[in-house]
């Protein structure tokens, strides 16, 4: 085995200067009756070769070409340069930054991240990410329960925001918690008037969608006003980030705290995970905010430098008052969207978000032209719902091509609407193709 | 192997590296560094669909910079980073072995990388497959029913497994009851995790010889415990020999045992939680099957159940009926969701990789020469470091700076002059209960003269701690900074760029 580098003869030499005649006599402390008498149940070893040829034919059984499907998971073209970055191995094999000397690469990128979400947010602080966008926004929720000094135990949160972060939020607020959802109107937006009668005195939080699950640009501003004149915290979650390329920053629409999913940037589909959750605050709640967070500082020779901060928040100090018990973070899909997002730049990010939302346009009108209306008519970006054939998504196999969510599989209401996404990997043939399908 | 070419002690040496700013202060407006395709599509202006005060402009403080600037700008970061292809990775829990290229390399596949978690189930039977295979594998494994790979991380591993206990609590005794009991050497997840659902959490003291006594669990034990939650080994590196009859003592009062999987990289086909009496248990896919740490993430944390957790695994799990692959949503019992889709199927891909690689003698391999490895050390160097317990550990140990005290050099000194010596440094200052602990897992991928050096390292160092102290403070000299100033980073946070930041001198 190619990274065991143990000859006979070393482990023999090894358990001499040890002082034990064998391997199994470091396991004494286990007692026998414990230890397994049989090998594991499990397929025997494959050499490298036979190997890539297994996962090789798992993997060809899947289909390639970008979908026409977002819903919380987005195909964005990944550039080389970013992903043969993420392949250095002094980043991807590194260890979280503790010790700061030799993790200023890791530091300094997660110190760039922050302020890109910062910038993309228009709020002041933001941690080293999340796990996922969903479970930023549960964190989210539980911030604005601490803000509240425990005092505030309902959420509310609109129905129109992402079926699977509603569930997450849900799971995330047990005992003592209450989850209130509110509806959503004819434009797709969340109806300001029920979120005027749900959010009260005992509200800690109002979640929307920006945009939401139907990529409908929600009214964030509107729900802001009704969420602080109750004394409650505004959260916008953003499952697709690409539209801050093009959209007003959450943070000047009033949002105290901006949470999504940043996959959209230099990174891929993988079945949906592990996705890149982004967390953003005001600056007043930097002691309540969850998760890792690097900060600049200097060195003994007053050089700039990195390093892990406020982490008298954390688990690994603050144990049971900690305000998460979130270790880990997701740095290497944060790495990935830092190196994109600095390619991308000031040029790039905003032509990438007017592109997206050019070939959405064209697709939704060319649709509509084929019998394909709209279910919404609130503005969208890159994501949009359509009334479809009870069959299309046998069309859209059929004519080779793949996505498109049935929106009844989470709003039986919503029967014949089809949640489709349009990015910059469809052109124009593509978006024909697929118009095609659906007349 | 020549001494000439390779000292003893291996010191770090200085290459070329590079001072880098930051990407905010390279940029030159009207740089772009990605190739953007033509619209193809008639032209269209947002403005005349979005409302204007939910459009923006550009993002002016967004850098400018083309792909050459911001490749260098990354490589050059690179450069300031330590990982497990770099060096020894000694890092007691965290299990830093090598990451197999292979891995990387299956991750990236097209079918893989590029599959929508919504596609329909007919379009996602490779993927399916490759879950299935997985949970079958870490079932065994543990000795446990099923497993759930949807958590994203070891601490999402705690917070479902302890969300199950509270569910199974519900239904079998109206009540999700009200304590946890955690060792005095746990993770801070673990209590972490508790608080979060409203536990309150009651330390365990381990006896002299670092393990939980029977009698101990048994004082604590009563009939508002929900649970007792163990990592076997403990983070001392010692099994906790008495494991089976602290779970009889935990089951006999209607408590469940949660094992923390962190040191399963001890147990391989040795021993099996299961098998213990522990009724559910979290892996860190990133410390035991091999996928990188990535700067801090992202991990992947399955967790385990026996047969009377299976009714509440979080939702979907992944079954085989026939010969196809599909995910069950139907699970009335569930906990829920606790992310969004099936899981960190990234890691999945890896760790699956990395279980057919070893197959399962591989695997036992694996786990007792990871412990021969951390014992080899000892045996090397521990009549000049203290052991913190003298009772035999598996796959790491912990030692202290107690035989230094006299020179006022500290664990933290030590840790920093191991990094001038070419070496990340341990885990140091955990576990709690061990003042000035430095953790060493040196795990199954180093070779025997990377563990002979690291030792020769360890005793240069507690020679010079006596000889010249002053230099082990002022460690580490080599890398591009020198000792960080973090009460400073506390006391005034900056946490991100501004065209006018200032860190100050």
């Amino acid at each position: 085995m190619r990274y065991l580098p143990h000859t006979e003869t070393d482990i023999q030499q090894m358990l001499t200067t040890i002082g034990v005649k064998s391997l199994d006599e470091l396991f004494t402390t286990i007692p026998t009756h414990l230890q397994l008498d049989r090998p594991l149940a499990l397929e025997p070893a494959l050499d490298e070769r036979a190997l890539m040829d297994h996962l090789e034919s798992l993997a060809s059984r899947q289909p390639t070409g970008a979908p026409f499907l977002g819903a919380g998971a987005y195909p964005h073209h990944v550039p080389p340069s970013v992903d043969q970055l993420l392949l250095r191995g002094e980043l991807y094999t590194a260890y979280t930054p503790y010790q700061p000397e030799i993790a200023q690469g890791t530091l300094q990128i997660t110190f760039e991240f922050q302020t890109f979400v910062t910038l993309l947010t228009g709020l002041e602080v933001a941690n080293a990410s999340m796990y996922d966008g969903a479970s930023a926004a549960a964190e989210a929720a539980l911030m604005s329960v601490r803000v509240s000094g425990g005092k505030r135990n309902r959420i509310v949160v609109s129905k129109a925001l992402h079926p699977e972060y509603r569930d997450v939020v849900r799971t995330y607020h047990t005992e003592g918690f209450e989850v209130v959802e509110v509806p959503f109107g004819a434009d797709g937006r969340t109806e300001l008037d029920a979120l005027e009668a749900a959010v009260d005195e005992n509200t800690a939080g109002v979640l929307v969608g920006y945009p939401n699950f139907f990529g409908v640009v929600d009214d964030l501003a509107g729900a802001a006003k009704i969420a602080h004149a109750k004394g409650a915290l505004a959260i916008s979650c953003t499952t697709e980030s690409l539209a801050f390329g093009l959209l007003q920053a959450p943070g000047l629409l009033g949002a105290d705290i901006a949470v999504g999913e940043m996959q959209s940037f230099g990174n891929g589909l993988n079945f949906g995970g592990p996705g890149l959750g982004f967390f953003a605050t005001r600056e007043k709640f930097l002691r309540q905010f969850p998760g890792r967070v690097a900060g600049a500082t200097v060195d003994r020779n007053g050089q700039r430098g990195f390093v892990l901060t406020l982490s008298t928040r954390e688990q690994h100090i603050r144990r049971e008052k900690a305000t998460s018990n979130i270790c880990t973070n997701h740095g290497l899909n944060a790495t990935a969207t830092t190196i994109h997002l600095s390619m991308l730049g000031r040029h790039g990010l905003r032509a990438l978000a007017v592109l997206n939302w050019r070939r959405a346009r064209y697709a939704r009108e060319a649709l509509a032209a084929a019998g394909c209306k709209p279910v919404f008519s609130g503005p969208v970006f890159n994501e949009f719902a359509v009334h479809a054939p009870e069959d299309s998504m046998e069309r859209i196999v059929k004519a080779g091509l793949s996505g498109g969510l049935p929106l009844k599989r989470y709003y039986p209401e919503l029967g014949d609407g089809l949640l489709l996404c349009v990015t910059e990997l469809h052109d124009k043939s593509r978006i024909d193709a697929l118009v095609a399908a659906l007349a | 192997m020549s001494d000439r070419f390779f000292p003893k002690t291996s010191p770090g040496v200085r290459g070329l590296q590079l001072q880098e700013p930051l990407i905010f202060e390279r940029s030159e407006a009207g740089r772009m560094g990605v190739s953007l395709p033509e619209a193809g599509v008639p032209e269209a202006d947002p403005a005349t669909e979005i409302p204007a005060e939910l459009l923006r402009g550009e993002i002016a403080d967004f850098p400018s910079v083309t792909e050459v600037q911001a490749v260098r700008h990354f490589v050059r970061l690179s450069q300031m980073n330590y990982g497990v292809d770099s060096g020894f990775f000694p890092l007691g829990s965290c299990t830093m072995k090598y990451n197999p290229k292979v891995n990387e390399w299956a991750a990236r596949l097209p079918g893989f990388a590029g599959a929508h978690p919504y596609l329909p189930e007919e379009q996602s039977q490779g993927a399916l497959e490759l879950m299935y295979r997985l949970e079958r594998a870490l079932s065994e494994i543990a000795g446990m029913s099923a497993t759930t790979l949807e958590p994203a991380a070891g601490a999402q591993g705690e917070l479902s497994g302890l969300m199950m206990i509270r569910a199974w609590h519900i239904d079998n005794h109206g009540t999700p009851r009200k304590k946890v009991l955690i060792p005095d050497s746990a993770h801070g997840t673990n209590p972490a995790s508790a608080a979060l659902l409203g536990y309150e959490t009651v330390q365990l003291a381990s006896n002299e010889h670092g393990v939980i006594e029977p009698a101990t669990v048994a004082a604590a034990m009563d009939e508002d415990v929900a649970c007792l939650m163990m990592t076997n080994p403990n983070t001392l590196g010692i099994f906790e020999e008495h494991i089976e009859e602290i779970c009889r003592i935990v089951h006999a009062k209607g408590g469940l045992v949660y094992g923390d999987g962190a040191n399963m990289n001890a147990l391989l086909g040795v021993a099996r939680p299961g098998d213990m009496g522990i009724d559910v248990m979290h892996y860190n896919l990133h410390k035991t099957f091999s996928t990188p740490h990535g700067g801090g993430g992202p991990g992947a944390g399955p967790v385990a159940v026996a047969e009377k957790l299976v009714p509440y695994l979080p939702r979907p799990f992944v079954v085989k009926e026939g010969d196809t692959f599909r995910l069950d949503f139907d699970r009335p019992k569930s906990v829920g969701k606790l992310r969004t889709f099936w899981g960190n199927f990234g890691m999945h891909v890896r760790a699956y990789a990395y279980i057919r690689e070893y197959g399962p003698e591989g695997l036992r391999d694996v786990s007792r020469l990871a412990v021969l490895n951390a014992q080899y050390i000892r045996a090397l160097i521990e009549d000049e470091w203290d052991v913190a317990y003298e009772n035999r550990s598996l796959h790491e140990v912990v030692y202290t700076d107690k035989n230094l005290k006299e020179t006022g050099v500290t664990t933290m000194d030590v840790a920093k002059t191991l990094i001038d010596h070419g070496y990340h440094p341990p885990t140091v200052y955990f576990p709690l209960i061990v003042p000035g602990a430095l953790m060493v897992e040196p795990t199954e991928t180093e070779t025997k003269e990377t563990l002979e050096n690291f030792a020769d390292a360890m005793k240069a160092i507690a020679a010079q701690a006596r000889a010249e102290p002053e230099a082990l403070k002022a460690a580490p000299k080599k890398p591009i900074v020198e000792r960080l100033d973090e009460t400073r980073a506390a006391r005034r946070p900056i946490l991100r760029w501004t065209p006018d930041l200032d860190v100050g001198a």
